[in-house]
């Protein structure tokens, strides 16, 4: 048993294959994208929420 | 393991899935029709939101809707895979695994009431939360595998947009609200119904009891009509409660009318002609869309005018 899992080759990568390799990207992109533009919308939301109440306060 | 399982293991995953198959899991047809009639909420709802947050409120209702389409199509992955109309699906075509589409759904539902609370408010956000549980725990996971009345009561997830928009501009859900959810609730079975007489082998194949195939096709005619002259009345509701003008009560009377017609002569066809099923099948979706509308127009020059 234990010199048969010797004998197995350690797989280090799935082997993807270039049309694979390419929809990775392109998901890895569309991810940046997404995690972009929550970033932004998050940004907005809090400044127009704030508006010019953030000058309402007491220093 | 050998370097072939591994290899093997990586094609049964989502590999080869693109963007375009995630954005597949959120139903992008219904989106919008749910962005479409929570925007006629928000139009129609008197209070006054920021256009950039309304925008973003929007947003957050439609990822709301397209999270509940992910979860539903985790959920229903066996009968998709086996009816013609869902065959092609990101899940039963091998490109995105279930356990992903879940982990998707979930997180994008998370994301949008979180993101409508702090867009808008929390009346809103809870709508939404609770729209998508009812969608996908009282409708997917309940209702459509064990009651005909799956559609009808599981109708109330798709009519609550709307209302979901109307809260995210007037933090409130009166009367007026409810109407526009009236109307969508009661548009629901002559919707699916026309549809389930025609695609009735689909249903039957996968065992889900929709209305033909349990009570069979001249009951659900019956209440095919019956439900279209209902709708056609509550159609005309928004002119009784003040909302529109008497331009919103004669578009309303013709298109309710057309809806009674053709559900009149799916009533009469011969138990093999579904030609008169498609042809409302295929008007429900255009009276959905021309009553809300007619409703926005008649805000908008209410508003601009």
């Amino acid at each position: 048993m234990s010199d048969e899992k010797q004998r197995l080759p350690t797989p280090t990568s799935y082997g993807l294959t270039p049309e694979e390799m390419a929809m990775r990207k392109k998901r890895n992109l569309a991810i940046a994208l997404g995690l972009g533009v929550f970033i932004i919308i998050i940004f907005a939301v809090t400044i127009l929420r704030i508006g010019g109440a953030v000058a309402d306060r007491s220093f | 393991m050998t370097n072939a399982d591994h290899s093997a293991l990586a094609k049964s995953s989502s590999q080869l899935a693109g963007p375009g198959d995630y954005f597949a899991l959120l139903k992008p047809r219904v989106m919008s029709l749910v962005v479409f009639t929570a925007f006629v909420g928000m139009v129609a709802a008197p209070g006054v939101l920021h256009p950039a947050l309304a925008l973003i409120s929007l947003l957050a209702i439609a990822v709301g809707a397209g999270a509940s389409g992910a979860l539903n199509m985790w959920w229903d992955a066996d009968i998709d895979a086996v009816m013609s109309r869902t065959l092609k699906r990101p899940i039963p075509a091998g490109l995105v695994p279930r356990s992903e589409a879940a982990a998707f759904g979930g997180f994008l539902s998370a994301l949008s009431v979180a993101l409508l609370a702090l867009a808008s408010n929390y009346l809103a956000a809870g709508l939404l939360a609770f729209t998508i549980f009812f969608y996908v725990v009282i409708y997917s996971m309940w209702l459509k595998r064990s009651t005909p009345q799956n559609i009808v009561i599981g109708g109330a997830a798709g009519a609550l947009p709307p209302v979901v928009g109307w809260a995210a501009v007037a933090n409130a859900a009166p009367l007026e609200s409810w109407v526009l959810f009236t109307i969508i609730f009661l548009w629901t079975p002559p919707h699916f119904w026309a549809l389930a007489l025609f695609k009735r082998g689909d249903y039957e194949l996968a065992g889900i009891p929709m209305m033909p195939n349990v009570k069979g096709d001249l009951s659900t005619r019956r209440q095919v009509f019956a439900y279209s002259v209902v709708l056609a009345l509550a159609g005309l509701a928004p002119y009784f409660v003040g909302m529109v003008s008497a331009f919103y009560l004669i578009a309303a009377a013709l298109l309710g009318g057309w809806m009674v017609w053709l559900s009149w002569l799916v009533l009469k066809a011969s138990a093999e002609d579904f030609g008169p099923a498609k042809k409302l099948f295929g008007f429900s979706i255009f009276y959905l869309f021309a009553v809300f509308a007619a409703i926005l127009v008649e805000r908008l020059v209410a508003i601009y005018v």
